[in-house]
């Protein structure tokens, strides 16, 4: 017991354009639970990737049970006793609980798959974990939750020493929680070490015995989770003083411009209500996943809603479809630039002119060359996009550039609403500034601005107000002046209490 | 209530409803034709039912093993053709008839080959890089005899050896059948166990349905789909010697788009062209709706026209149903997760 059975040390990864991780050190002990814990994007699913065999690093030792490994593959890390339950789900959803379990490594008699070994001993391994689930049922048919449930079983089955569990409550009920942490609690117990990545702080006290934090693709520190308090471990996490230079300019607070009553629209958006004013930027805040993009597509009218109320001006407003937000004046510039905000393989002209060619177009649908120039010319020149002509593909563009491109096409016409979602993902400083620049126009102007931002100290620097949301229910709402990153992360990670209290909180609930 | 429970069985296996669906439809469908032209329900009508639709059978059964894996073979037709023109080429320059056959196996099971190579190992898309292999292919079926159909195989190999050739796979019968039906049941007894009840099998279906997670589990993704390329392959080969055996000779036009028939006996039996699931059983079922629908409208006198426009629409039909049906099970995503919010609220 206790002795240290997987451990890297400088461990780095790049992919193209990012360095994901920097000289990173893990150390697992046998028979401990580790929490590796840092906000998006800090590396922690990278490195745990690396150990299981999906990615190759780029430099770094490894060893794991004394033996020293250069790159693996998924199937020898499982070999060597290493498994991992991935944050996505990563089941064939066509396929059974007990053939999805032995996956890769099906029991054979000569040729043949012998299929009721496989079952009963699935459904061993799944009495054992005391998981209620027929092993020949259909993945596809299970709910969420089982299907989490099935993936935990599939990497016990291979009998791994080291079990690395990504997000793995995000899906489960309290009560199935309640069985995963026992299941933890058994493991622990036999010897294994687990490593338990989670947004959820709220749950380590039940399982941890230590934690890792991890910060922008570098190690930060590990100590003993009885040693700490959230406080220091969120500091930690956060790290950074917000130094930057956000230009903030001020303005007064005018009329109500845009309000949502009671929006739903699946898991991630339930009973979202919010109010937009002229002159103010409203940012929300929270984690990936945390239902803030969802709200976005579900106004736009992307996702369909399930209910709740849009009112413009004082006017109420049914969207069905974007094209009813894009009529009544309410645009969004989406998360994902390349997939969602752009045709990359355009020219920057023809992005510009796609949501407006309805006042481009004459009687008979012919394009007015005329106006379209004018329409681009105006948009390159206010928002300062650089680029030799219009004609250039949006693609070749620099991320900072194509998203003034996005913003672009939807100054063209009169937007009442404009929603960013992630607008400073993936570019640098400078273009940053920029883009903060071009939302505090139009907050001179009198347009309503929505900003949904993971990286607190920009929200906090340019924003008025800001939402904080958590599990797709907005969880507070604070003055960007009053506020400090852990209030806000406070809010942000106010998770329902999913996991039932030992004297079991029964109805709480509802 | 054994009998109820073994039933109960046997339909949890997935596909096996559209499978059966399409089984039933071929009986409806052969039912009503044989009402409109009682010469339908003529044992030589039968027989001779039995032998057209081995081929379909065959295509099929290659075609469903790519379309289980969430890909396409294009190429088949291709394929067909250049069996029965090297083979006949072969056969009629006098090459004996074994080492024909063998010669033929080996240049189709090398396109086989270049398929998976290209889909599994260079991720070529399957349309693009089958399409390219679909027209090499052919331009070697016209290329072995010099751009011309081979003479008469016993110009060859004698009127004896061609006999007994095209007995073997087209003419003579066993135990009242067909050669030709015997050899597509055997060989597709044959697939229909490898897919089954192998591991082959097993990955087939896993990387139809997730590609990753099937990676993630250690399964080999370019060993299967190149598997899998070589089995439509190979049953195209048999098609090709099956034509060279009807005709007595090598037709450079020989399996023209009989990819797409493969593909639509497949579709008709339930073998989702999204890949993950469907049955043989279905495909074979797929096969006869397709061969009893192209027999009962000709024996009914339907131009080929209409022939073409009834197949047509039943194709269509067939996934328009499997969506659906897909939709059914697997939900809409948003309403799915307003379901699930639903129950956790409560």
């Amino acid at each position: 017991m206790n002795e240290v059975i997987v451990s890297m040390q400088g461990i780095s990864k790049s992919f193209p354009g990012v360095k994901a991780l920097d000289d990173v050190k893990f150390k697992l002990r046998s028979g401990e639970v580790m929490a590796l814990l840092g906000e998006n994007g800090a590396g922690k699913s990278t490195l745990m990737k690396i150990l299981s065999g999906v990615y190759t690093r780029d430099s770094g030792t490894m060893e794991i049970f004394g033996k020293s490994y250069g790159n693996l593959t998924p199937k020898q890390a499982q070999a060597v006793g290493v498994a991992i339950i991935h944050q996505e789900l990563n089941m064939c959803r066509h396929l059974t609980v007990a053939e999805n379990m032995f996956l890769g490594r099906e029991k054979v008699k000569g040729v043949m798959l012998s299929d009721a070994q496989m079952e009963k001993e699935a459904a061993d391994i799944l009495g054992e974990l005391k998981i209620d689930i027929d092993p020949r049922q259909v993945v596809g048919d299970l709910p969420v939750s089982k299907q989490q449930m099935v993936e935990i079983a599939k990497a016990l089955s291979t009998k791994a020493r080291v079990l690395i569990m990504d997000e793995p409550t995000s899906a489960l009920t309290s009560r199935e929680i309640d069985d995963l942490f026992r299941i933890i609690h058994q493991l622990k117990e036999s010897g294994c070490g687990i490593v338990y990545i989670s947004h959820r702080l709220e749950e380590l006290a039940h399982i941890v015995d230590r934690v890792t934090i991890m910060r922008d693709g570098q190690y930060i520190t590990s100590m003993n989770f009885a040693d700490t308090t959230l406080d220091e471990i969120i500091a930690h996490m956060v790290g950074r003083e917000i130094k930057e230079k956000f230009p903030r300019v001020h303005c007064e607070k005018g009329k109500k411009v845009f309000e949502v009553k009671h929006l739903n629209a699946g898991r991630m958006v339930r009973d979202v209500s919010f109010e937009l004013y002229e002159g103010e930027i409203v940012g929300f805040a929270g984690l990936m996943g945390a239902g803030r993009t969802e709200t976005t597509r579900a106004i736009f009218g992307v996702d369909p809603k399930d209910g709740g109320e849009i009112v413009l001006d004082g006017k109420r407003i049914d969207i069905h479809g974007p094209q009813d937000a894009i009529r009544a004046g309410i645009v969004l510039a989406p998360e994902d630039r390349k997939k969602d905000g752009l045709c990359t393989k355009l020219s920057i002209r023809h992005n510009i002119a796609l949501p407006n060619l309805d006042l481009l177009c004459n009687k008979l649908g012919v394009v007015s060359q005329v106006k379209e120039d004018a329409m681009c010319d105006k948009a390159v020149q206010n928002l300062k996009i650089k680029t030799p002509n219009v004609d250039v593909d949006a693609g070749n563009l620099s991320g900072g550039n194509q998203q003034k491109v996005v913003v672009g096409k939807w100054l063209a016409r009169d937007s009442r609403v404009v929603m960013f979602d992630e607008p400073t993902r993936g570019i640098d400083v400078a273009a940053k500034v920029e883009i903060y620049n071009l939302m505090n126009q139009l907050k001179q102007q009198g347009i309503a601005v929505m900003f949904v931002s993971s990286e607190m100290p920009e929200v906090m620097g340019i924003a008025d107000r800001i939402i904080v949301m958590c599990d797709g229910r907005i969880t507070g709402e604070v003055m960007a002046g009053e506020t400090t990153q852990n209030e806000i992360l406070t809010l942000a990670t106010k998770f329902e209490n999913k996991f039932a209290k030992e004297n079991g909180e029964g109805g709480a609930h509802a | 209530m054994n009998k109820k429970s073994k039933f109960k069985q046997i339909m949890a296996i997935r596909g096996m409803g559209a499978a059966l669906t399409a089984f039933v439809g071929l009986v409806v469908i052969y039912v009503a034709f044989g009402l409109i032209q009682p010469q339908v329900f003529s044992m030589r009508n039968i027989l001779n039912l039995l032998r057209s639709m081995s081929k379909y059978l065959l295509i099929g059964v290659g075609q469903s093993y790519l379309l289980i894996t969430g890909n396409i073979d294009l190429s088949i037709g291709s394929v067909v053709a250049m069996s029965a023109m090297i083979s006949a080429t072969l056969m009629s320059a006098g090459v004996n008839v074994l080492i024909a056959i063998l010669v033929a196996l080996i240049c189709c099971l090398i396109v086989g080959l270049i398929n998976g190579i290209l889909v599994g190992k260079f991720q070529l898309p399957p349309f693009i890089a089958t399409m390219g292999t679909m027209f090499v292919g052919r331009g070697v079926a016209y290329m072995v005899n010099g751009n011309r159909n081979t003479n008469a195989i016993s110009s060859g190999i004698g009127k004896e050896a061609a006999d007994a050739f095209q007995n073997f796979f087209y003419y003579g019968s066993t135990f009242g059948v067909y050669n030709t039906f015997w050899i597509a049941l055997i060989i597709f007894i044959a697939f229909f166990f490898l897919l089954s009840k192998t591991r082959t099998g097993r990955h087939i279906y896993a990387i139809g349905s997730n590609v990753d997670a099937a990676k993630l589990s250690g399964v080999s993704v370019i060993a299967t789909v190149t598997k899998a390329y070589m089995v439509s392959a190979f049953c195209a080969f048999v098609v090709g010697l099956i034509l060279c055996a009807q005709a007595g000779m090598g037709n450079m036009e020989a399996g023209n788009v009989y990819e797409m028939y493969g593909v639509a006996a497949g579709v008709i039996g339930g073998v989702s062209p999204l890949g993950g699931t469907g049955l043989l059983l279905g495909t074979f079922a797929g096969a006869a709706v397709w061969q009893t629908l192209e027999n009962g409208l000709s024996m009914a006198g339907a131009p080929v026209g209409i022939q073409r426009i009834v197949i047509g629409i039943i194709v269509v039909g067939a996934v328009l149903m499997d969506i659906v049906f897909r939709r059914g099970i697997g939900g809409h995503k948003a309403p799915a997760k307003a379901q699930e919010a639903k129950k956790e609220t409560k």
